[in-house]
């Protein structure tokens, strides 16, 4: 691993959104941005938890529309590059047309594992509005590693730029991130990065079991801000790969954790711990953003949240269901 | 006097087969030709029950098809409706049902607006997902109004065609813009998720209105929407409801589900089912209104 050149990707902005109910305003939001960006950041990426457009019953109301944020955040970013989420079926091309107005120029265009080929419009669209395109596999842990090459190579054929891979649930253990890490990149001619979420206490070593593996590019967020149990800390990792002897460019650790301290802990809703719920997602394999929507329903119902996850990962829900969540909560109500 | 109006269809694969069959079951419409551009699968299909075929697409059922048909479903794509068939159809007086996206004239939720288009040559199905929702938000906002409307539809993965998934714009955008035109909620939104689980799911989908006029009690939303539910089962006997109506302070809530009629395609195609039964449907209608006025031409 020693002098391997790794890129940090910032999603403190986008899936840390989750974490405080999509409520970023745009000072938070510049200030989260400037230090972030000072401290040598190169991918910073802004936009709703669940991508351009998701701002919805659905997912949970934005409270700033999203566009001024990346707005806010493009005006502070002077060396890095600001990034925004689209899922295909959420988001559209004319979402990705004003945020590059706002000042986007690159995006993550997100599907579920095993259907890239919805990517591909988004992707070229990119392409052709000179973004940085990068093909977002999510939920690896629900398709085989033959079955992910497969669609990572679709993404190359689009025109991505890169390929990342999310363990959305925060369901792998290291071994299993190597494997599929190892996979992608020996069959893409682009680089790979890796997306990790905490559920099961695995982000880091996760990560950098990714990077060991050949990821170039890996996804953390300040503080582990983000769905579920959160992401992979951010200022951790910088140190942890420091230690490590990866080159990461100039990040500059002790910037991060300023940041951390003045901007982010001020914001945080709740402690950003693995809880019972949240280790559930990761055991039961479901995606980290339906966690607050489970509490919720719970509540509604008068259920354990744990029950309704187990069902929700038994059924085989994907990223983007969380109208299922209703309705796993109201059948299980039926049934009690 | 004839009891039929001719039909005809464009476009032999899935979706026309599966419309072929409902049209065998249709009491006032006859299925006087499949057209479509090579010999398939789909074209031997149609001609092993008797159906007069071509394989020069819209031309050839011009040229070739019984003078009178009158009908036509168009299941090719939104190019080809642009372009060639809407166009040629309208030249020969032949109403157009429009199953591709290219919407040249206004789109029908027959239980919502059809009465409204009985002049129209060309009306466009909308989506699936449209079929399957919008007829839940006019049922709220014929009662209450409606600021804003929000459906996610969940279809599985093996009944989304390589048509859908390479244009999944085009089904939030046309669905989100029908919820506003044909649903009369203010504002629209539509989302679409693919789900690959095995055996693959029954589709599904939330519908989420905001309600304009608050002081509308509950009581009368819910039963404008279990009524709605009642009327579409006529067209679309496996639509039901999977969580029944509530609301919340402005929210109201409800998610159904579309059992397919296992036509051509599998029952888990609920989202196939209910756009094909929704242009059936209107077919009848406009059938019933030429049979009034004296039958085939």
């Amino acid at each position: 691993m020693k002098n391997r050149r790794v890129r940090l990707v910032d999603t403190t902005l986008r899936d840390g959104s989750h974490a405080v109910r999509h409520s970023f305003d745009t000072k938070q939001v510049a200030k989260i941005a400037k230090g972030l960006d000072k401290s040598g950041v190169e991918i910073i990426e802004i936009s709703h938890g669940d991508g351009l457009g998701g701002s919805s019953f659905n997912y949970g109301f934005s409270k700033t529309d999203e566009l001024k944020l990346i707005g806010a955040a493009a005006k502070e970013v002077k060396n890095g590059k600001v990034a925004v989420l689209l899922l295909p079926g959420i988001g559209t091309i004319a979402d990705l047309k004003n945020a590059k107005k706002a000042g986007a120029d690159v995006v993550r265009v997100a599907t579920h594992v095993t259907e890239a080929d919805v990517s591909a419009e988004h992707i070229y669209a990119a392409k052709e509005l000179d973004m940085m395109a990068v093909g977002f596999l999510m939920m690896v842990h629900m398709a085989p590693v033959e079955r992910i090459v497969e669609e990572a190579l679709k993404m190359e054929s689009y025109g991505a730029d890169y390929i990342n891979m999310a363990d959305s649930s925060g369901y792998l253990l290291p071994e299993d991130v190597a494997a599929r890490i190892k996979a992608v990149a020996e069959a893409v001619k682009i680089p790979v990065g890796f997306h990790a979420h905490n559920n099961m206490g695995m982000a880091v070593a996760n990560s950098l079991a990714a990077v060991e593996a050949g990821a170039t590019y890996v996804d953390a967020t300040l503080r582990g801000l983000g769905a579920g149990s959160g992401n992979t800390q951010l200022e951790v990792l910088a140190g942890v790969l420091k230690r490590a002897g990866v080159d990461t460019g100039d990040v500059d650790f002790y910037g991060l954790m300023d940041v951390a301290a003045e901007a982010v802990d001020p914001i945080m809703q709740r402690p950003q711990i693995i809880d019972n719920g949240s280790f559930m997602l990761g055991y039961a394999g479901v995606y980290s953003s339906f966690l607050l929507h489970v509490y919720d329903a719970a509540k509604k119902y008068k259920l354990d949240p744990r029950d309704i996850l187990v069902e929700l990962g038994r059924r085989g829900m994907v990223g983007g269901q969380e109208d299922m969540i209703i309705d796993v909560a109201y059948q299980l109500s039926q049934k009690k | 006097m004839a009891d039929k109006i001719k039909v005809g269809v464009i476009g032999p694969g899935n979706i026309g087969s599966d419309l072929m069959y409902k049209i065998f079951r249709s009491k006032n419409l006859e299925m006087a030709m499949m057209a479509g551009i090579v010999e398939s699968e789909g074209i031997k299909r149609a001609r092993g029950f008797g159906v007069p075929t071509t394989i020069e697409g819209v031309d050839g059922l011009i040229k070739d098809g019984d003078k009178d048909i009158r009908i036509v479903f168009d299941a090719t794509s939104a190019a080809a409706h642009l372009k060639f068939n809407g166009p040629k159809l309208k030249e020969n007086g032949i109403v157009a049902i429009d199953l591709t996206p290219a919407a040249i004239g206004p789109y029908c939720v027959p239980l919502v607006n059809l009465d409204k288009l009985a002049d129209e040559q060309d009306i466009n199905m909308v989506t699936c997902g449209g079929q399957a929702t919008i007829p839940i938000v006019h049922a709220v906002s014929r009662v209450a109004g409606a600021e804003y409307a929000e459906i996610i539809a969940c279809i599985s993965s093996k009944s989304a065609g390589p048509g859908t998934r390479a244009n999944m714009d085009e089904f939030t955008e046309t669905t989100s813009k029908a919820i506003e035109v044909v649903g009369g909620a203010e504002k629209g939104k539509a989302i679409i998720v693919l789900n690959p689980a095995e055996p693959p799911l029954m589709m599904t989908n939330t519908i989420h209105v905001r309600v304009k006029d608050k002081q509308v009690p509950f009581k009368k939303i819910e039963k404008s929407i279990l009524v709605m539910v009642e009327d579409l089962k006529s067209y679309v006997p496996g639509y039901q409801l999977r969580v029944p109506p509530t609301m919340e302070g402005d929210k109201v809530t409800t998610i159904v589900q579309v059992e397919g009629q296992a036509d051509f395609l599998p029952a888990y195609s609920g989202n196939l089912d209910i756009i094909n039964s929704a242009a059936v449907a209107a077919a009848e209608k406009i059938a019933e209104r030429m049979l009034a006025e004296g039958g085939n031409k």
